[in-house]
């Protein structure tokens, strides 16, 4: 297609044209959409706008793509260019758009020929150099081009392996802008080695055995493990709360190759997968600054938060009393259902969460602990900031885990058990879980009727109806009483839930404020 | 055939109202020295009292309440849901006979049957800090359900800290517990306390001699305390700091002659200065409920069986950790040398046998409990 070369009168007298498109997606929340980069070359003062909803970063497109086209040899048409978005109603953000809306130059200004006839859709950040830089979202990107047809899409030669993931898609690797008229000639492309999904965390990464003491914090630990029960770590600063939650995830089943894929996916819209893959499952542990879009996601397009990015992994909250309450309010919801619903005008987004949730807390507000003759605060302001801690999130927490600064003995003792052997136990026990439940769940998903449904000895009941009459335990209470019983004796490897198993059960469970 | 329900004469029922009148008055007078002085004032007729508190305004307060009808004054009553018996009445409470400066009227609410459970010698007042530590809370609480399990009526003030977990305890033990407020018997104060107001209300009883819908003033409270000091044969202050309202509560029941208990606590607590200075000039020890029953009907007259169910070996061993020091899971786990998830189950069968209480986050005490031989 070449640049109309007529008299301005009579181009007024001929229908205006697209002269040229190309194809491409942009990442909306972890998912992308197709968009069509159009675009138009008339006469008149030289210009180069963009339309179409464009974020900043489309808008600044302009000089990337201005200077890539020159340092690359190519022209960059003096005359006035109309850039197109469709559809006009899609936000479009980030700077993936910058190959398409080069190469639609291209193609309007007769220096390309490509694709022709061949759906390819392509997507990356150019230098001003021309060389394409990896993007957000490849993962996505590549998955929404194969749901929507294309034969091809052209990644950044950094995402490539990335891509490569996605089967029934031939996947183009591309080093700069100057290589694109190479592919004119239509041979095949090389497909990139596909990034290899890390299932479990790599050894030599965070082990339980770092932990020093603190034997029961491992038990509680192993028993959220293994039910997908959330915890909340009660202790003193320097106890070991931040430690032994961030080797929570050494402890946690391997990923399944599809949920592998789902983590890589969000990682991937994150930005986190151009370093290589991420090991086994997230860990994430947000400041407690956070606003609630932060931690649960938002924006314009919808983004994804730290819940989302937890996905399959563990979500860490330290110092559970000083996050904003809203923040913890926006939790609510998506830790019931495993999604974080976003509106928007017009826009109405599911991003997945399903995460496990980790807390960690001071006893009172000086860290200390009322029973440490050193604690410096008013009963008052013990009694409110536990207050406090049991209106956080406290019903969507299942086990409470109290932890006291370790004695000298036990730090410079010997190692405690490594997460291997650990995880061993734990996975057995989800197995268990996957028989009774069916595949994919575990205890902490149980509902109530099914939770009624656990066998329990008659000693047990006795002990769960003395605890439930005794301590004045509300219906959810004792509901969750239950779920922790089921865990407890899927560990143990028992069907019927004993005394013994019941009273560790009642032992682990989150007190209720009264 | 019900029980008489109690009733109150209008010459009593004005002096309920002629407080409520007056109260923004006495509260001025009373504030020079914070409270203290109200008992004294609440000795005076009706006329000295208007005209200590109110000289300027006395005759429109005087003949304001004269002027108040019966009738009126008994339907505001019913429809707050409250009942008035006053010091004419057969129901009125005998302990307040004792004390000059007894309210007229009482407003409760209720069931009327269980004023006539009221005697000094089946009650006590449990009192203490607002600022309670959790060791306190958790004596207080025990305290009351022991004493209200043994079939005595716990007093108190329905305030933050030890009197609500006095309340608490009480209600546990499945006995009687009368809260005595500072306003009107229909108003929750605090008002976080509602849900334990709303419990009394259907338990227990609610007391108070100022007319319904009164709020709180800074003197209502020490005058409450005179009537909890002389409804009850003893008075026990759980833990209260060095110009605590719960030692004029301990001060009044020393006037009338009753007995007085203090728990000793820490000596370098704050919160032990109060009891830790009754104790030292001669209040009786209180270390659990056997203390109290001693105290008020003589020693050995109602043994408590003190002793709980039969323990294991390995659990004994546990409750001597617990006993030592050890506060936390991990410490006793650490202590015996034991593995988490024994030492859960452990800790939960000592808890729900009722030998160790656990706290919020999760620090363990032991009860009074005994272990049998």
């Amino acid at each position: 297609m070449l640049l109309s070369t007529r008299h301005p009168r009579d181009a007024v007298r001929q229908p205006r044209r697209i002269l040229a498109s190309s194809r491409t997606f942009t990442l909306d929340g972890i998912s992308a959409r197709p968009v069509r980069v159009e675009v138009d070359i008339r006469r008149g003062l030289p210009a180069f706008c963009v339309v179409g909803l464009p974020d900043a970063a489309v808008r600044e497109a302009r000089e990337r793509v201005r200077a890539a086209l020159t340092n690359c040899g190519f022209e960059f048409p003096l005359r006035r260019i109309v850039a197109n978005l469709a559809p006009a109603s899609l936000r479009k953000g980030g700077p993936g758009l910058d190959l398409p809306m080069a190469a639609a130059l291209m193609t309007a200004s007769g220096q390309l020929d490509w694709p022709g006839e061949r759906r390819i859709a392509m997507v990356g950040e150019l230098a001003l150099d021309g060389c394409v830089r990896p993007i957000h979202g490849a993962l996505a990107l590549t998955e929404a081009a194969r749901e929507a047809g294309e034969d091809a899409i052209v990644v950044p030669s950094a995402n490539g392996p990335e891509a490569a993931l996605v089967d029934g898609i031939e996947v183009i690797p591309l080093e700069s802008l100057a290589e694109l008229p190479g592919l004119e000639g239509g041979e095949a492309v090389e497909r990139p080695a596909p990034m290899q999904l890390q299932l479990s965390a790599p050894a030599g990464g965070p082990d339980l055995s770092d932990l020093r003491g603190q034997r029961h914090l491992r038990y509680a630990l192993e028993v959220a493990a293994a039910g997908g029960h959330s915890v909340l770590i009660i202790g003193p600063p320097g106890a070991g709360k931040s430690l032994a939650a961030a080797r929570m995830p050494s402890i946690l089943p391997p990923l399944a190759p599809a949920e592998a894929l789902e983590v890589a996916r969000i990682a991937s819209a994150c930005g986190r997968l151009n370093g290589g893959p991420v090991g086994g499952r997230p860990f994430r542990a947000p400041h407690h600054t956070i606003s609630p879009a932060g931690l649960v996601g938002g924006g314009n397009p919808p983004g994804p938060g730290e819940a989302t990015m937890a996905h399959r992994g563990v979500l860490f909250l330290d110092e559970l009393c000083e996050f904003r309450r809203d923040t913890l309010e926006a939790l609510r919801a998506p830790l019931e259902t495993g999604w974080v619903a976003i509106t928007r005008t017009g826009v109405n987004r599911r991003l997945p969460c399903r995460f496990m949730l980790v807390a960690a807390a001071n006893p009172c507000p000086c860290g200390r602990g009322e029973a440490d003759p050193d604690c410096s605060c008013a009963p008052l302001e013990v009694q409110r900031y536990q207050g406090r801690l049991s209106g956080a999130l406290a019903d969507r927490i299942d086990i409470l885990a109290p932890v006291r600064q370790p004695s000298a003995e036990e730090i410079s003792g010997v190692a405690g058990e490594g997460s291997a052997p650990i995880r061993e136990r734990v996975v057995a026990a989800r197995e268990r879980q996957e028989a009774r439940l069916g595949p994919g769940r575990c205890n902490a998903d149980m509902t109530p009727a099914e939770a009624r449904e656990c066998e329990i000895a008659g000693d047990a009941a006795a002990l769960l109806a003395e605890a439930y009459s005794r301590r004045r335990l509300s219906g959810r209470a004792h509901d969750r009483v239950l779920r922790l019983a089921r865990t407890v004796a899927d560990l143990a490897g028992e069907d019927v839930i004993g005394s013994e198993l019941m009273a560790q059960a009642l032992q682990l469970r989150r007190r209720d404020h009264d | 055939m019900t029980e008489p329900t109690p009733d109150a004469c209008t010459e009593c029922l004005r002096r309920a109202w002629l407080l409520a009148e007056l109260a923004p008055y006495i509260e001025k007078i009373a504030t020079g020295a914070p409270g203290s002085r109200s008992p004294e004032l609440l000795r005076l007729s009706n006329e000295d009292l208007v005209a200590a508190a109110a000289p300027a305004a006395a005759d429109r307060v005087l003949s304001g309440v004269e002027a108040l009808p019966g009738s009126r004054m008994r339907g505001e009553l019913m429809a707050a849901g409250c009942w008035a018996c006053c010091r004419h009445d057969r129901g009125y409470p005998a302990g307040l006979e004792d004390a000059a400066d007894a309210p007229w009227a009482l407003v409760g609410r209720g069931d009327t049957r269980l004023l006539a459970r009221l005697e000094p010698e089946a009650a006590v007042t449990v009192v203490g800090a607002r600022r309670a530590s959790s060791y306190g809370r958790e004596v207080a609480r025990e305290l009351a359900r022991e004493l209200a399990a043994a079939g005595q009526v716990v007093v108190s003030g329905l305030a933050f800290g030890i009197d609500a977990c006095a309340h608490r305890g009480a209600l546990e033990g499945g006995g009687l517990t009368v809260a005595v407020l500072g306003c009107g018997a229909d108003v929750s104060y605090p008002a976080a306390h509602r849900s334990l107001w709303r419990r009394i209300g259907e338990l227990g009883l609610i007391l108070s001699e100022l007319p319904p819908g009164t709020g709180a003033w800074r003197w209502t409270f020490p005058a409450r305390n005179r009537i909890m000091a002389a409804l009850a044969g003893m008075t026990v202050v759980v833990e209260a700091a060095e110009r605590s309202g719960s030692l004029i509560t301990a001060d009044l029941a020393a006037d009338l002659g009753r007995d007085l208990g203090a728990v000793p606590g820490p000596v370098g607590s704050r919160l032990s200065v109060g009891p830790n200075h009754l104790l030292a000039g001669g209040a009786c020890v209180v270390r659990d409920a056997q203390d109290v029953l001693d105290a008020m009907l003589g020693a050995g007259v109602r043994p408590l069986d003190r002793h709980g169910p039969p323990l294991e070996p390995a659990l004994a061993e546990v409750l001597e950790a617990v006993e030592r020091g050890e506060q936390t899971s991990d410490g006793v786990a650490a202590a015996l040398d034991l593995g988490g998830a024994e030492v859960a189950a452990a800790l939960a069968t000592l808890e729900s046998r009722g030998y160790v209480t656990c706290s919020l986050v999760g620090v363990y005490l032991r009860t009074t409990l005994r272990a049998p031989e």
